[in-house]
């Protein structure tokens, strides 16, 4: 149970080749209505190709402002992130939407399908922004539907799936472009116990074919899924530790 | 996202959203199919004007020597009067002018009065009784489809024969041989010796409510005093020879009618150009005032349009944000707007050409406007339709494209 050794990364450095996420004192400050509510306060971490790991603290922690910031929807105040050895801190708008696109596959709380379009379809979104041809997307749809074990449900809607199963589509449309970080927030807060093992088992699969994961949450029966488990305490790092799977 | 995703993916949501989109597009339905009726309006009505128009009232290359003008349109009262003093035009006007005419022509004399036709006991009323000569019937472009027309020999020697006009054959015969039947025009009998083909109808007017028997016949006395009539036609080969013997005509009847040099005419020479004229400048206002309404339906097409992909990005905006999380860059989000705003317009240009092209074939069958279609008028609908909704979908568009994921996101 000991903190992970870090690169001693300063400024101007270039992570090792192996560290897929490299925060380097990351700070994040909103303005709210003339109030600065510094919700990260430094931030350093870095995870290797292949970790399973747990972001948890309570609300108000800064996890999900790190999150936003590890999957690219966000952009620091100050500090330094590196993903695949690409500083991505400053990049602009665009540059950030190629990332998400071909990096990074979210799993959401509450799934975010396209109600009105069919499992295989919602899992080509990805790549209708990556531009591959339509023959292609459905073929990459179809294979990632089959990692998740939904071979047979791709026609269907998402209101014709239970909520264990629009998980796993969700899965499949973060994984079709084979990203460098699956980022999942709070992957189980909408679904009952046994579906939420269900999609443990899905994520511990994943992990063992190389995935590497990161997931936000705050149950700690579902932290404990993780090889790896970060608390954030008042917008910093409080506690760091491996566990055993 | 390429564009041909974001139209596919445009259909996709008027097809799931059909009310919705239903009313989003009435503004450009209403603007595209009122801008093709009326222009079809005018087109038809330009091409009638123009092609068949002065073809059966006047024939081509035709003038018609008159006292005054045959179609006279808003008149005021003194001209009227003026008219009415000049002098009429007798027999020995058009033989001079016939003998002075240097280029190849037709002629034929005309006189026309309104009368009823008998046959036993069945009355045609208000039928056009014309006196003419022989050659009417070539310049006016009138077949005969039963029987045949007078002669020369028939006209000189006034032998009481006519020809019916469709309208007046079905009246009298309804579906027996109206020839060799006799009628009686003004008390006189008239021998059926034939039936031109159906005309149909000029602007509401029917055109087969008439009746021609030889200028000479008993019945001229019906129509003019002895020794005068309406109109001198004369037909040219070409525009140019007409106008040549237009000149001819106009010198002849100046010395006739001993018109000095700074007088001016007291007849006319009367070709289709004044009803043409007359008709280029009501279309001129219509072409001024039909923009204006089809404008006015497309800006409010255009608003509808606007509020209604407000109202979209509004209510999606979980949707975009999702879409930017999964690698949607701001420009793929406004093309994915501007496509579904320019699809929803240009579906109901789709259909306000439908509906504008029905209403043409309504107008010609229900009323006497000859509506035809003109091409140009749709290619120009699906072209202000599309516009309309790209110009209507840039506001949204950008709205959507400008929002935060991370805000979009969370948004319930």
């Amino acid at each position: 149970m000991t903190a992970p050794a870090l690169q001693a990364f300063r400024t101007g450095d270039t992570p090792l080749p192996d560290i897929v996420i490299l925060t380097h004192k990351l700070t994040r400050d909103y303005d709210m209505g003339g109030e600065v509510v510094r919700a990260l306060q430094g931030v350093s971490l870095q995870i290797r190709k292949n970790e399973y790991v747990a972001v948890m603290g309570p609300s108000g922690s800064g996890k999900s402002t790190l999150m936003n910031l590890i999957g690219c929807l966000d952009t620091p105040t100050s500090g330094e992130y590196w993903l695949n050895a690409q500083k991505v801190s400053d990049l602009d708008d665009d540059a950030l939407a190629r990332i998400r696109n071909k990096e990074i596959g979210f799993v959401f709380q509450t799934f975010n399908l396209l109600p009105r379009a069919t499992a295989l379809h919602n899992v080509e979104l990805p790549l209708i922004y990556a531009g591959h041809g339509a023959r292609e997307r459905r073929a990459q749809a179809a294979h990632a539907l089959e990692r998740v074990g939904l071979a047979d449900r791709m026609g269907h809607r998402p209101n014709e799936l239970s909520g264990g199963q629009r998980q796993r589509v969700a899965i499949a449309r973060a994984l079709v472009n084979e990203p460098s970080i699956l980022l999942a927030d709070e992957p189980t807060g909408n679904l009952d116990s046994t579906t939420s093992g269900e999609i443990m088992q899905v994520f511990a699969a994943l992990h063992r074919q190389g995935q590497t994961i990161v997931m936000v949450t705050h149950e700690h029966d579902i932290a404990a899924h993780a090889a790896r488990v970060v608390t954030l305490r008042d917008g910093l790092i409080a506690t760091d530790q491996r566990q055993a799977a | 996202m390429p564009l041909f995703e974001a139209f596919r993916l445009a259909l996709q949501t008027i097809r799931a959203q059909k009310l919705k989109s239903g009313f989003s597009l009435l503004g450009v339905f209403i603007g595209v199919a009122s801008l093709i009726a009326a222009w079809s309006i005018v087109n038809g009505v330009n091409r009638y004007m123009t092609e068949k128009f002065a073809q059966t009232l006047y024939g081509v290359n035709t003038f018609q020597l008159r006292r005054r003008p045959m179609f006279t349109p808003n008149v005021p009262d003194s001209v009227w009067r003026a008219w009415r003093r000049r002098p009429r035009i007798k027999f020995s006007d058009a033989e001079a002018v016939s003998t002075a005419l240097t280029v190849p022509v037709v002629t034929a004399w005309q006189s026309s009065e309104n009368v009823s036709v008998f046959y036993g006991g069945k009355e045609a009323r208000d039928i056009e009784l014309t006196t003419a000569s022989e050659r009417y019937f070539d310049i006016k472009n009138l077949r005969i489809t039963i029987g045949r027309p007078f002669t020369a020999q028939e006209n000189r020697s006034g032998v009481p024969v006519a020809v019916l006009g469709d309208a007046v054959a079905k009246r009298l015969f309804v579906d027996r041989t109206p020839l060799e039947r006799s009628v009686r025009i003004g008390g006189i009998a008239y021998r059926v010796i034939g039936v031109v083909e159906k005309q149909g109808s000029v602007l509401g007017f029917p055109l087969d409510r008439f009746v021609v028997v030889p200028a000479m016949s008993p019945a001229q006395n019906l129509v003019n005093p002895p020794g005068i009539l309406d109109a001198f036609l004369v037909k040219a080969r070409s525009e140019t020879e007409m106008r040549e013997a237009m000149e001819v005509a106009e010198g002849v009847m100046r010395s006739r009618h001993h018109l000095r040099p700074n007088q001016d005419n007291n007849f006319v020479l009367d070709t289709s150009e004044g009803i043409q004229r007359f008709w280029a400048g009501i279309s001129r206002i219509l072409v001024v005032v039909l923009p204006g309404v089809v404008i006015v339906s497309l800006v409010i097409g255009g608003i509808v349009i606007m509020n209604i992909m407000l109202m979209s990005v509004a209510e999606r905006t979980r949707e975009i944000g999702l879409r930017k999380s999964l690698g949607a860059r701001r420009r793929d989000v406004l093309r994915q707007f501007l496509a579904e705003s320019a699809a929803i317009a240009t579906v109901g240009a789709a259909f306000g050409i439908v509906a504008g092209i029905g209403l043409t074939l309504l107008i010609n069958a229900v009323s006497p406007l000859p509506a035809s279609v003109s091409p140009a008028s749709v290619v120009l609908g699906v072209l202000m339709g599309a516009g309309v909704g790209v110009i209507a979908g840039v506001y949204p568009a950008s709205r959507a494209a400008r929002l935060d994921p991370i805000a979009a996101l969370r948004q319930e």
